[in-house]
């Protein structure tokens, strides 16, 4: 008789319930939007770095795995020293630099070493960089920023010229000479990274063991378990960001279903008043309202689900490049707990101030 | 007090305090209604009807006096004491019906039940109840799709349903046409004469009071005539 109650209510007022539904499933989308995002750019990233096809990335001293995304701490140099080593059959060196406000970055790279390492791009238009101010863009970022082949465009500061457009799928979305990028940025002969491949990736803990000896500080990955790095966790300012917006997130949710749930109650008064005088305790009341707010949390949590299709369909047909969404299955539960525990907190003080209505004032209602 | 006593009422105040000023609506009420009694309570707007009915009915507490109903003595019943009186002794009907805009006749009657802690299926003898309340074609309909005179006998219906000690009626007939007013009141007698129910009735209506066994008048919150008519 209470699901019978609690249905009836909610499909009386179907604006109501729909807007209830709504602004939950906006909290939801929020959520799943922001973790689809995190993980989308880790997961590209991830692939990025895995598409360059090495054994061992080798990182400048001091530094942790996925610490900087920018700078030029490390000096070309210990290229061709790395490529001297036992097993070594190619490196490259390839500098990082920030282009915007997002997490975009921009690789400098050395074509010949880069190539002989990772194998050709995959050309969609245009060719290589044959001269130091031409540009690579991949798919990806040329239809984010309608970039078009031959086309100049301002990237740091600097005049490129669109040279080839490439699949996309190594390092980041543009690419420059190295020369030129370090000459930009006030470093000349310097790099971010240095990749390195084996003649056989078996021989990959044993290279690191002879590397790490050698190189002492430096910090010496093989490429299979940088995988596991590839986390929110392991990038503080991601996880502060993270944790912020999803505080804010569920702040916002239970203010807003706190508010749904208030007017829903206030709009009831008179109904209320109708169960007490049938002798309805405030235990029955109290579980009717709850079970109508968990009801709107599973509603708009689903709502929420599917919403979050639709965000990660407009962030990757507008912006694969800087926002790429994924669909983060394990985070449905985690959203739908938070949905639904804040639709219920947030019916706990309307509903408390239900019960303690007076039943003849919520009679005389209107 | 006598065991055919229903109700026992005396020297009943209630005091609401409006801001700093204290409106006292009951100044010493005496009263005992014998079961089965269909007692009509009249009175002008502000006499004090109203809340003596809100107290027999348990929706309020009285400030001071002694009041027994249906064996409970609400002079000390807290909230839940009160609930208890309303959920298995007393049934209302009121002027506005107070029907459930969202659930049909149907559901508003299980509704009733289901608080009362009894079956929601409607048994042979409350289907009789349903064909002399002439509602048993509209049980599937809405509140919105009934006339007034409809809701007040499901209302009537919904308020029968938990077979109550008593029956408090407010104004049932204020918002009902003359033929409908008719109609509700010759079924409030009927039920009374065939099933013993107990029903206290306010009414402003001269022509209404006088379906009850006995009359009290209501003026400033104290009882001031006490007519028996049919007894």
């Amino acid at each position: 008789m209470i699901l019978k109650l609690v249905w009836e209510n909610v499909s009386f007022r179907p604006m109501r319930t729909l807007l209830s539904v709504l602004l939950i499933a906006f909290s939801v989308t929020s959520i799943l939007t922001l973790v689809g995002m995190t993980h989308g750019f880790l997961d590209s990233s991830r692939k990025r770095n895995e598409g360059v096809g090495a054994d061992i990335l080798f990182r400048p001293k001091g530094s942790s795995v996925l610490s900087s995304m920018n700078g030029t701490p490390l000096s070309d140099k210990f290229v061709t020293q790395l490529a001297r080593e036992p097993h070594v059959v190619a490196t490259t060196g390839v500098a990082d630099q920030l282009i915007g406000s997002t997490f975009d970055t921009i690789s400098g790279i050395d074509q010949a070493s880069f190539t002989r390492l990772s194998g050709p791009f995959v050309f969609l238009q245009g060719h290589g960089l044959e001269k130091p101010d031409d540009i690579l863009l991949d798919r990806y970022y040329a239809d984010q920023s309608h970039a078009r082949l031959g086309q100049m465009i301002k990237v740091i500061n600097h005049q490129w010229h669109v040279a080839g457009i490439v699949e996309p799928g190594k390092l980041a979305h543009l690419f420059v000479s190295v020369q030129t990028l370090d000459d930009l940025i006030g470093s000349p002969g310097k790099v971010t990274r240095i990749y390195i491949k084996l003649d056989d990736p078996r021989n990959t803990d044993l290279v690191i063991k002879q590397l790490s000896a050698r190189y002492e500080g430096y910090p010496v990955y093989s490429m299979k378990d940088l995988e596991s790095y590839y986390s929110v966790d392991s990038i503080p300012l991601l996880k502060y960001f993270t944790d912020t917006v999803l505080v804010t997130s569920v702040l916002f949710g239970f203010i807003v279903v706190a508010l749904s749930m208030y007017m829903a109650v206030l709009q009831r008064t008179r109904e209320i008043g109708i169960l007490k005088s049938l002798g309805a305790s405030k235990g029955f009341v109290i579980a009717i309202i709850l079970a109508e707010a968990g009801a709107l949390g599973v509603g708009g949590t689903l709502m929420g689900i599917i919403l979050s299709f639709g965000t990660r369909w407009l962030l990757n047909t507008l912006t694969p490049a800087s926002f790429p969404q994924a669909i983060v299955v394990e985070w449905w539960p985690i959203a739908g707990a938070i949905a639904t525990g804040g639709a219920l907190l947030g019916a706990i003080f309307p509903g408390a101030l239900a019960v303690r209505q007076d039943p003849i004032e919520a009679l005389a209602y209107e | 007090m006598n065991n055919d006593v229903i109700i026992h009422v005396r020297a009943l105040r209630k005091i609401y305090r409006t801001g700093h000023v204290d409106v006292a609506a009951l100044r010493g009420v005496d009263l005992d209604v014998p079961r089965g009694e269909f007692l009509s309570i009249v009175g002008p707007s502000g006499s004090g009807k109203s809340t003596l009915f809100h107290i027999i009915g348990g929706l309020t507490q009285p400030t001071e006096g002694e009041i027994r109903v249906a064996g409970h003595d609400l002079s000390a019943a807290g909230d839940s004491g009160r609930t208890e009186l309303r959920r298995r002794y007393v049934s209302f009907v009121f002027q506005k019906f107070n029907l459930l805009p969202n659930l049909t006749a149907r559901d508003n009657i299980r509704t009733a039940l289901f608080i009362a802690g009894l079956p929601t299926q409607f048994d042979n003898a409350f289907h009789d109840t349903l064909d002399l309340l002439g509602i048993q074609g509209r049980l599937d309909h809405k509140p919105s799709e009934m006339s007034g005179g409809e809701q007040q006998r499901v209302a009537l219906a919904r308020a029968l349903a938990t077979k109550p000690t008593i029956l408090l009626a407010d104004e049932p007939t204020g918002n009902l046409d003359s033929r409908n007013s008719l109609a509700v009141l010759n079924l409030l007698r009927d039920l009374n004469a065939r099933l013993g129910q107990t029903i206290l009735m306010i009414t402003h209506n001269a022509e209404a009071a006088a379906f009850g066994h006995r009359i009290l008048h209501m003026s400033d919150g104290k009882i001031v005539d006490d007519a028996g008519i049919g007894l």
